[in-house]
């Protein structure tokens, strides 16, 4: 009965027949209630374009994929999470971008680009999941585990001091921000004798004009040119 | 000359960016116009009668008329005229919609060249002339190009109406992919068993000329009046000799390097074939690749046991010529294949689905075999690589349909009732079998249609997934399925024993040639055009020649029996009369002035300039010259352009019509 | 032609095993090239999926540094690197507002851009088929080996069409020129788990042992890679997988560079052989007819 009520009531809100009063339901359906609600009324008071920001960024529209599932089909990592990729174009395609930007979905891809060659209606995932990254990071939204983002982090940073990749800096870094100080220890000594790692790092000449791309491409917010050709 | 304007305000299509009032003012100022008017729908009967009885006060002699594009209403405005008593062809129309008004915002300058346009068409009746429609003599005699069932329906329909059909098919049987149905939805009624007794009927109507494993060579001519050249391959079996006793086919010693076409490559057949028991003709051909005496020379194992000497190695192709008055083209379809495509293919292959190598992975049609009594496995479905029953089989719809990766955007129509066909089928004879079906959408628009596959489900229990299919590879001799259900969001991997594919229904190999051959627009992927997707869809733009069935698209037998049927119909209307009556808006060539260069003919893309040899009144010889023949010119004008000396003529394009007009230009 | 090498971040370090025999073997082809001086990192997976600006920006500069220094194509080893250089320069062919973006930052030009290859494309069309075979002196016929593509190399499709995305057969031609066998087998192209090997170790392990078992089960004696990410994945976290799969079977990787080295008779310290997690000296002293080594 308390499922019924809920489902009525959603629905008579959507098709504004007639407005229920809330004193009929419980305090449970009433949480519930609102957060389907509010998800749905947070669509019209969003204040950033976010559907218009990723479709320029990416170059991809999602109003083009017709949900058919194949990506999540083919995704290495679809196991991994309760959200599949292709919900995450339906949470843009619904307007509900804060589920998209905060899912684990979009950290746990592996850029292997398996989706975008296999899609019937040539949506370029891949392309699409890195800009939803992108906002993503630079609007603050963050999934629960936060260890990719910490990854990718060391990994530019890196770059940005030396201009090329430093492993040993980059795993310090690592595991300084994510408090993992003991994982892969064991591999370290293998490494050291094999020569696979070295401690300091190679620094390139320029190193100027990787300061400047760095600071650039942090402020910049870039259009794309062309969308689903 | 006395003319009348009429400007019509087509509604607001007109009227919104057109001040037609003033344009028909401006008009009034025109030297030759005694009568103007505007009017909110001239085509209108109202509108109609207006113009009859302007004509009819003001004795006009010309009728200039401000409208939509003459595509639209030329002929009615010009039986408007007939039947207010003057000649059709002293009608103008200016196209004042799609030559203005839908193509300007500016109303000011919009008006003036609205203005301009009737002024120019004003000065060039001035120069028209009374013409006669020209009349030409109709062939009643129709030729059906294809066996399938609609080529059958529509073969029957014409013959049934007492007129002569011919009726090609270039495989050695007709009856077409009908005939390689198990059982047909949603009745389930046997295929071959609705479809045989319609087969023989053709073959034993005395109307139809059956000419099957022919092909057509060419076509020339036009509405009413087409030559059609027929190429007969050479079947190396006399037709009128052969009984039908199936001897030579059973005596073949070819028995394995043959590949069954109808039985979609999954058994092999005899050199010397009939493709199926019900064929029509029951006569069989010899695969001369395959046959092992014109490989050698040796064999001849067939010869000796024809008890009628049937056989005839040395017999060659045959041509035959026919003159028929309309064609139907009833082509039907080809299953687009995932195996890898050449480059420059505008299809690309199904690589995750293994690009056809797996054995086990086959196609609806190959699937309809297995399913049939008369097929490879005598109706039991087994698996192509061991022969043993699958337990599990996976069906996937959209396998390039609505793949625009692939290349191919549009949907199948058929797929998803003939796949619940098949998994119904598949649970009926293996009740403990599991099947699957992986869909994105269910199209069940028809009769009973979407009952048929709620079946299929509730009663049958076959298991729908909705999600497409990511990859499928063989581990162990099953095929593993890695797909997805978006409904509920999980992922699902299938260890399935057989994977049928429902694959797209794309255009008959070849179908672009034949519609260059007639003359018949054909779409990238090879469908063939009709002449209007709403209100036109059996007839092509090229007069005389209609679509039937699958060659225009994807469609079901009761579509495709219901569009022969109305091709059929078509075609009586134009059996109904004697003549035909041609537009005389045609060249003609002035005999005192040509000097028989006959460039005109070499640029005629219909064929229509002829020569003439003029003599005098001795019989000597004169001259030759260029001479048009008035049932093949269409009018083009490219003689007229090609002409150095102006000999040649566009009647009712006249040169003096032209240059009122451009002179009507000049003034303003 | 003016060749230039990408070397790229990892053969410096924990690739460096691929460096190495990569060198030996084009030196034994008497393949001509130059490093590309002063080059900086692609920017990898981390850019890309992080910032559009920064992952087209950082492989252009390599681009330009590359022309400037008069070179007209460039091979880069690592799959990554190479599909992130042909990615930008595929990018700022398409899309002028990033390129205008790039040309403000580097006040350059970017109207022509060297070409760039991968290592399977240089031996293809700078040693030939032809030259391997007839330069092989050691006889890897008793060599089973599941040729492993990985990701990058063949996707995206409208980009990289140099083999086909779905079954690549163009390693298998190298090995097999280079005498060893190629077996059939169905997980080529399937992700190994990628940069998740530090964030998401479990990840790469589960990834990485389903394809190892896949040539194992289509009876695969070693798996050559051209990716040294793919390599680390499959040959460092194969240890891993050891460990948590008491079962499982160790099947050594080699980079295509040390197959081709070894056919060619160059030693196995030189390749880098003994450099591996996962020690391949085992298996091909017991399939080769000769020692390779301990």
């Amino acid at each position: 009965m308390k499922g019924k009520t809920f489902f009525l009531n959603y629905a008579y809100k959507i098709f504004g027949l007639f407005t229920i009063k809330n004193n009929n339901l419980s305090s449970e359906d009433k949480k519930s209630f609102d957060s389907v609600n509010s998800a749905v009324l947070r669509k019209n008071t969003e204040t950033i374009d976010y559907k218009k920001l990723v479709t320029e960024i990416s170059g991809q529209d999602p109003s083009i994929c017709y949900q058919c599932g194949k990506c999540s089909a083919g995704c290495p990592v679809r196991a991994y999470t309760e959200t599949p990729p292709n919900r995450i174009i339906r949470y843009f395609q619904l307007g509900l971008y804060e589920k998209a930007l905060k899912s684990e979905t979009i950290w746990l891809c592996t850029g292997c680009m398996t989706c975008s060659s296999r899609c019937p209606k040539n949506f370029e995932l891949s392309k699409f999941m890195d800009a939803l990254r992108e906002i993503a990071v630079k609007n603050n939204y963050k999934p629960k585990n936060t260890n990719a983002i910490k990854f990718h982090q060391s990994f530019l940073n890196q770059v940005k001091k030396y201009g090329r990749t430093f492993e040993f800096g980059m795993i310090r870094d690592y595991k300084l921000l994510t408090g993992k100080l003991f994982q892969d220890i064991d591999a370290a000594p293998a490494m050291f004798i094999k020569g696979k790692i070295s401690i300091m790092p190679h620094k390139i000449s320029d190193k100027d004009i990787i300061q400047k791309i760095f600071k650039d491409s942090s402020e910049q917010k870039v259009k794309a040119e062309n969308i689903s050709e | 000359m006395k003319i009348g304007v009429f400007v019509c305000h087509c509604g607001e299509n007109i009227s919104k960016t057109v001040d037609c009032s003033r344009v028909a003012k401006a008009c009034a100022e025109i030297p030759g116009v005694v009568h103007t008017e505007d009017y909110k729908y001239m085509c209108s009967d109202p509108g109609q009668n207006i113009i009859k009885q302007a004509i009819k006060e003001k004795q006009l002699d010309g009728v200039v008329i401000g409208a939509c594009s003459p595509h639209m209403h030329e002929k009615t405005f010009r039986k408007v005229c007939n039947s207010a008593g003057i000649n059709p062809y002293m009608v103008e129309i200016a196209n004042l919609r799609e030559h203005c008004s839908w193509i300007h915002d500016d109303i000011e300058a919009a008006t003036r060249k609205a203005i301009d346009l009737v002024h120019i068409a004003i000065e060039k009746v001035k120069y028209n002339e009374p013409l006669i429609p020209i009349r030409v003599p109709i062939s009643k005699k129709a030729l059906v190009i294809g066996g399938g069932i609609s080529g059958i329906q529509a073969s029957l329909d014409i013959a049934n109406s007492g007129f002569q059909v011919i009726l090609v098919e270039k495989e050695p049987s007709i009856g077409g992919h009908m005939s390689q149905l198990s059982e047909t939805f949603p009745t389930l009624d046997c295929s071959q068993c609705i479809l045989t007794p319609r087969m023989v009927e053709v073959y034993q109507h005395p109307n139809i000329k059956l000419m099957t494993y022919s092909e057509i060579e060419s076509v020339d001519g036009f509405i009413g009046n087409f030559k059609v050249r027929i190429r007969k391959k050479a079947r190396h079996v006399r037709e009128d000799l052969c009984t039908g006793c199936g001897d030579c086919t059973q005596k073949c010693p070819i028995k394995k390097s043959a590949v069954s076409e109808f039985e979609e490559g999954l058994t092999t057949r005899t050199a010397i074939y009939v493709p199926f028991p019900q064929a029509v003709p029951n006569i069989p051909v010899i695969d001369t690749e395959a046959c092992t005496y014109f490989k050698t020379g040796k064999c001849q194992m067939c010869v000796k046991v024809c008890g009628r000497g049937a056989i005839d190695f040395k017999q060659q192709d045959s041509f035959v010529e026919e003159e028929v008055g309309a064609i139907i083209v009833a082509t039907g379809y080809n299953l687009y294949s995932i195996d890898k495509k050449p480059e420059g293919s505008i299809y690309k292959g199904y690589g995750e689905y293994g690009y056809g190598k797996f054995k086990d992975v086959i196609n609806g049609l190959q699937f309809e075999r297995l399913a049939s009594a008369s097929g490879p496995t005598s109706g039991e479905i087994l698996r192509p690589s061991d022969k043993k029953q699958p337990q599990k089989i996976v069906f996937i719809q959209c396998v390039g349909s609505r793949d625009e990766s692939k290349g191919i955007s549009y949907c199948s129509k058929i797929c998803c009732m003939y796949t619940a066909k098949h998994a119904m089928l598949y649970k009926h004879k293996v009740p403990k079998g599991e099947a699957y079906v992986f869909y994105m959408d269910i199209r069940a628009g028809g009769k009973m249609y979407e009952e048929f596959v709620r079946r299929a489900i509730e009663e049958d229990g076959v298991n729908y997934i909705r999600g497409r299919v990511s990859r499928i590879y063989e581990s162990n001799g099953k095929l593993i399925v890695k797909g997805e259900d978006t409904i509920a969001g999980e992922a699902v991997e299938i260890d399935a024993d057989l994977v049928v594919l429902a694959t797209a229904m794309i255009a008959q190999e070849n179908s672009s040639s034949l519609a260059q051959m007639l003359g018949v627009p054909y779409d990238k992927h090879g469908f063939m055009q009709e002449a209007h997707p709403k209100l036109r869809p059996v007839e092509t733009s090229s007069g005389g020649i209609f679509l039937a069935g699958a060659c225009n698209s994807p469609r079901d037998i009761p579509e495709s029996v219901a569009m022969a049927s109305a091709a059929a119909a078509k075609a009586l209307v134009l059996f109904g009369s004697d003549v035909l009556e041609r537009e005389p808006v045609i060249a003609k060539v002035n005999e005192s002035t040509c000097a028989g260069c006959f460039y005109c003919q070499k640029v005629c893309a219909y064929n229509a300039i002829e020569r003439k040899i003029i003599k005098d009144r001795l019989g000597n010889f004169i001259k030759e010259i260029a001479y048009v023949n008035t049932s093949l010119c269409q009018g083009c004008g490219t003689c007229n352009a090609t002409c150095p000396s102006k000999s040649v003529e566009l009647i009712g394009f006249k040169d003096d019509q032209i240059f009122a007009e451009i002179l009507a230009l000049a003034e303003v | 032609m003016n060749l230039g090498y990408y070397p790229g971040c990892s053969l410096t370090g924990t690739a460096k095993e691929y460096d190495a025999s990569l060198r030996e073997v084009l030196s034994s082809f008497g393949i001509q090239f130059n490093e590309i001086n002063d080059w900086s990192c692609c920017g990898a997976t981390s850019a890309h999926a992080t910032n559009y600006l920064l992952s087209i920006a950082l492989p252009a500069r390599n681009l330009l540094l590359a022309k400037h220094q008069g070179m007209e194509e460039i091979f880069a080893p690592c799959a990554a690197c190479f599909n992130r250089l042909i990615s930008s320069k595929h990018e700022l062919e398409i899309n002028k507002n990033i390129k205008l973006k790039v040309e403000d930052l580097y006040t350059d030009k970017f109207d022509s851009s060297p070409e760039v290859i991968n290592v399977v494309q240089l031996f293809l069309q700078h040693i030939g088929l032809k030259e391997i075979s007839t330069k092989k002196k050691i006889d890897l016929s008793n060599l089973k080996i599941a040729c492993y593509y990985g990701c990058l190399l063949l996707r995206p499709r409208q980009i990289l069409e140099f083999d086909d995305n779905e079954d690549p057969q163009m390693m298998e031609e190298i090995i097999t020129a280079a005498g060893a066998k190629a077996v059939k087998w169905d997980f080529k192209t399937e992700c190994c788990g990628a940069s998740h090997t530090i964030a998401n170790t479990e990840i790469v392990e589960n990834l990485s042992r389903k394809i190892i078992e896949n040539a194992a089960v289509n009876k695969a004696d070693l798996i050559v890679v051209a990716c040294p990410m793919c390599h680390s994945n499959l040959d460092m976290r194969q240890k891993n997988i050891l460990k948590h799969n008491p079962g499982h079977k160790e099947i050594p990787v080699l980079y295509l560079t040390q197959l081709v080295g070894l056919a060619i008779g160059i030693d196995y310290s030189k390749l880098g052989l003994n450099l591996h997690f996962i020690n391949p000296l085992p298996l091909l002293n017991s399939k080769l007819k000769k020692e390779v080594g301990t």
